[in-house]
């Protein structure tokens, strides 16, 4: 068995993981990089279009653009990495197994992990459309993947189930390559993913957005011949009468995505309801020294705010190896963060009292949009503790707070914290 | 070349009775229409070992499956599939179905089949198994019911009768049969295979072959059985639940599956067009409330796939397994529920029937009974797994990382006596794709795979045979013709 040891063991080499690793070098610690692909870069090199990069080097670039400027620098900083080698076991001591066919069993020591694995799409089944099962049913990323890297296109006509970012990205790509979107279908009467992809993607092209429609019903046995598309009520239940068919050889999923948490749970951390693992504000997992960062702990609207949040991860897992945090105060005396009205969801799940001095990154969304709302903090005793107005929120838009939470009223007894997004109280008065 | 036995169909029926007969010193051929065996009812059904109390006393179904469950242990021994003798539930929800519980048991006792108990004790019940609804009044405990991989099994049977020489030929239609001078004449699309006897499994389609031999005496409807499976972890079962059964259908259960996996259906709908299995809206929610009716909790969140499968039913629900009048000419037909716990006593069946004609069924010296169980990374400790990895660089590559394949495995499968040919046909062997992200990610890596290992360009790697195609064409190649075809209009 093969042996490697580091001070962080960094898994995935996509934007979250890249990023992580570059900090723990530039505080001059050993970091290991296992990425199961044969190459550096993760998702972002399939994703060829532009739009990359605005915040972080307030520039337009493509995915593989965006991905190189970190790859040249872990090349520069010699930072060492395993290719081709997929991890199949962490343990709470922070040993790392992995397997690739050069070396067969690895394992790699540590002594704190930063997990980046990313996320994954949401298939069919989890959206249980009836019908048949034939060939021509991709999901977008899928699809992608194939027309970008590959060089092979899954079909000629598209139906594309689901407005999100990959999907609508999917349906300008097809359209270059000669393909016919027939339509974007979406079960929400708004679209999924941002405003500037309906609008470059789809607006610009001439390709149809129908909003409060879903797919019913697949046809055809071998290959897809067409969908039935219905319209949905305000409980997304079919309307009778409503159907229609749409012929088309492929019918490609953008109904969302999963963070890809099986080595998290395997290795013992707990996972919230979003899906990834419940962290504190410093991003670390309920299991001490491993952390956690981009789309593995909740999907990110854009890759600039992975590359943000894997800085903060790398850097934290750095501070925790030269010993900042006091072991024994450590997620004991913790305040739970929970979502409360109109939020799906809220990291950090919980905050260290003795970290309350120190400006806490919150992230969460909206379930549904809503405008000239108030965004509140309360306690578990319904006192307000902080609050802000904003103009309008939105589920593909993720609401990033920066708070200290002692310059709030805070009562430092405090156990939980609810994040609320309600209407503002004078809104409801000028309604009424 | 004339086969002294020519089998239709390779479905679990038609598999098994080609891996019996293969141990006699036979020349025995297989046709089976679809790109891969166990491609239709076979792919899609229960997967339970039925204990053999359920289907009336008068028919022949009963029997072969009370014979047919005992003859698993000697089989999963041979053929290495997995299989768990994990005992059903028959759930009454109201006093007066305990009557039928206790007329069940009572007669099945008489029938032989073992330990069967109708437990009224709700703890005991509860304890037994913790996910059931809490209405249950009574169950009827059958500890010999179990669960197998359907697939799983007929692929064993087909590698295990391939490894003692039958020939499987896929892919191949039957069009026509001509009996003359004790002679059969089996034509497909390219082919044409001549035997001596003949035995028609072809499932759905076996009164279509059945009339090539002039033989019009029965009917075969299919009947669509609706199914949604759950994601492994979402709950952890130990028994298969069965509703008390109506006089139509045993009804809807709520089962595990030998992967870990939970699976709620099948309904029952009797239709017309032998090719329609495609799940429904009605029917996914007629399914989802017949399953709470046993266990209120179902994940339902977290279901990764739904699909139907068809039932081949005769004319009086029951099998027909004839030694027909057109001599050498076997029917095994209708063979619906409990047709996979039935078929290694319908193989014995068979083999009665052949020697009747007159088949020489001395045991030959070379058969090798035992398919050896296909290796699995999962299985391998660290050290074992090191040590595979360095002999053989393909087990470190993973492919398929929900259900953590490697390469080897998915290398096994398309090299193994009977092998895959298709994405489904290695999901079905090895189960890339079949985890909870369904495909996604490895999708990409079989075609490469597949159009590695059988020399094919990627266009040509298919779903499941003919017309199923993954992908069109490369991505240059279609704008130009695109542009082409424009410009010739």
């Amino acid at each position: 068995m093969k042996k490697y040891k580091a001070d962080v063991v960094v898994i995935g080499a996509g934007a979250g993981g890249l990023a992580a690793a570059l900090e723990v070098k530039k505080a001059k610690l050993d970091v290991l990089i296992v990425e199961r692909a044969k190459e550096l870069g993760g998702i972002t090199l399939q994703c060829i279009h532009n739009g990359f990069g605005l915040k972080e080097f307030e520039e337009e670039l493509t995915g593989p653009e965006y991905i190189q400027r970190f790859i040249n620098q872990v090349i520069d900083l010699k930072i060492p990495y395993l290719l081709d080698s997929m991890v199949i076991e962490i343990t709470k001591e922070k040993k790392v197994y992995a397997v690739n066919n050069n070396e067969g069993l690895i394992e790699v020591e540590a002594k704190a992990v930063v997990l980046a694995m990313g996320c994954r799409e949401r298939t069919r089944g989890a959206i249980n459309i009836p019908g048949f099962r034939p060939a021509g049913i991709f999901t977008a990323g899928q699809a992608q993947r194939f027309v970008n890297i590959e060089g092979y296109l899954p079909g000629s006509t598209y139906v594309i189930l689901g407005s999100g970012d990959i999907g609508m990205i999917m349906a300008r790509r097809l359209t270059w390559e000669g393909c016919k979107v027939k339509a974007v279908v979406e079960i929400l009467p708004y679209v999924s993913g941002l405003l500037r992809n309906q609008v470059q993607c789809l607006e610009d092209y001439d390709i149809p957005l129908i909003t409060n429609y879903t797919v019913t019903k697949i046809h055809g046995k071998e290959r897809i011949k067409g969908v039935t598309i219905s319209k949905v009520d305000r409980n997304f239940d079919r309307i009778i009468g409503s159907d229609k068919f749409i012929e088309c050889d492929t019918l490609l999923l953008s109904v969302g995505l999963i963070p890809e948490n099986e080595l998290t749970l395997q290795a013992g951390a707990e996972l919230s309801d979003n899906g990834g693992p419940i962290i504190d504000e410093n991003l670390e997992t309920t299991i001490e020294g491993i952390f956690a960062c981009g789309n593995v702990l909740q999907v990110h609207d854009l890759v600039d705010m992975v590359t943000n949040e894997a800085k903060r991860a790398g850097l934290n897992a750095v501070e925790y190896i030269n010993g900042r945090y006091g072991k024994e105060l450590k997620k004991k005396d913790i305040i739970k963060c929970i979502p409360g009205e109109n939020v799906n969801y809220i990291k950090p799940d919980i905050i260290n009292k003795r970290d309350l001095s120190e400006e806490i990154i919150f992230t969460f969304r909206v379930r549904y949009p809503d405008r000239r709302v108030q965004i509140q903090f309360k306690d578990e005793n319904n006192n307000v503790i902080y609050k802000k107005k904003k103009i309008y929120v939105i589920p593909s838009e993720m609401i990033e707070l920066n708070l200290n939470l002692e310059e709030t009223k805070i009562d430092p007894t405090c156990k939980s914290i609810t994040v609320e997004v309600i209407p503002r109280p004078e809104v409801l008065i000028e309604e009424e | 070349m004339i086969y002294d036995v020519i089998i239709i169909g390779g479905g679990v029926t038609g598999c098994c009775i080609a891996r019996t007969l293969s141990k006699f010193d036979l020349k025995i051929a297989l046709l089976e229409k679809e790109a891969d065996i166990a491609s239709g009812t076979s792919k899609a059904n229960s997967g339970v070992v039925h204990a053999g109390f359920a289907s009336p006393r008068e028919y022949l179904k009963r029997d072969m499956c009370i014979r047919g469950n005992k003859l698993y242990n000697q089989a999963v021994e041979e053929l290495n599939f997995s299989f768990q003798r994990i005992g059903s539930f028959v759930v009454a929800l109201e006093d007066g179905q305990i009557k039928k519980l206790e007329e069940q048991r009572r007669e099945g006792t008489q029938d032989g089949v073992p330990g069967l108990e109708v437990i009224l004790d709700k703890e005991k019940i509860k304890y037994m198994e913790p996910n059931i609804t809490d209405e249950v009044v009574g169950v009827l405990h059958a500890p010999t019911a179990g669960i197998v991989s359907p697939y799983g099994m007929t692929i064993a049977l087909a590698d295990n009768a391939a490894m003692n020489g039958v020939k499987f030929f896929r892919n191949q239609k039957v069009s026509k049969i001509i009996h003359q001078n004790y002679t059969f004449t089996v034509k497909t699309k390219n082919k044409e295979f001549k035997a001596s006897n003949v035995i028609n499994a072809a499932g759905l389609y076996g009164s279509k072959i059945s009339k090539m031999v002039g033989l019009d005496y029965f009917t075969i409807t299919p009947r669509k059985g609706e199914y949604i499976l759950f994601d492994r972890n979402a709950m952890h079962l130990n028994k298969i639940l069965f509703p008390t059964p109506t006089k139509i259908s045993k009804g809807i259960l709520v089962c595990p599956t030998v992967s870990g996996n939970t699976f709620v259906g099948p309904n029952a709908q009797n239709i017309t067009d032998k090719k329609d299995t495609s799940t429904t809206e009605a029917g996914l929610k007629e399914i989802l409330e017949g399953g709470k009716k046993l266990v209120p909790n179902l994940p339902v969140r977290a279901s990764i796939r739904n699909f139907a499968g068809l039932r081949a039913v005769s004319d009086n629900y029951d099998f027909i397994i004839d030694n027909t009048d057109v001599y050498g000419f076997i029917n095994v037909v209708g063979i619906l529920s409990p047709g996979l716990t039935s078929c290694y006593a319908i193989a014995e069946r068979v083999v009665e029937f052949l020697e009747l004609l007159g088949v020489n069924t001395k045991v030959k010296d070379d058969y090798n009974p035992i398919r050896p169980k296909p290796e699995n990374f999962k299985d391998f400790t660290k050290k074992e797994l090191d040590i595979k990895i360095k002999e053989d660089p393909t087990w470190g590559r993973i492919i398929c990382r929900c259900e953590t394949i490697p390469e080897k495995e998915i290398l096994n499968a398309i090299h193994s006596p009977v092998g895959a040919t298709t994405l489904d046909g290695i999901k079905f062997r090895c189960r890339p794709g079949m985890g909870r992200c369904q495909g996604g990610f490895c999708r990409p890596r079989l075609i490469e795979i597949l159009s590695r290992e059988l020399n094919i360009p990627y266009e040509e790697v298919t779903k499941m045979g003919e017309d199923t195609n993954y992908l069109i064409a490369r991505t240059k190649d279609f704008r130009l013709n695109t542009i082409k075809g424009g410009a010739e209009e």
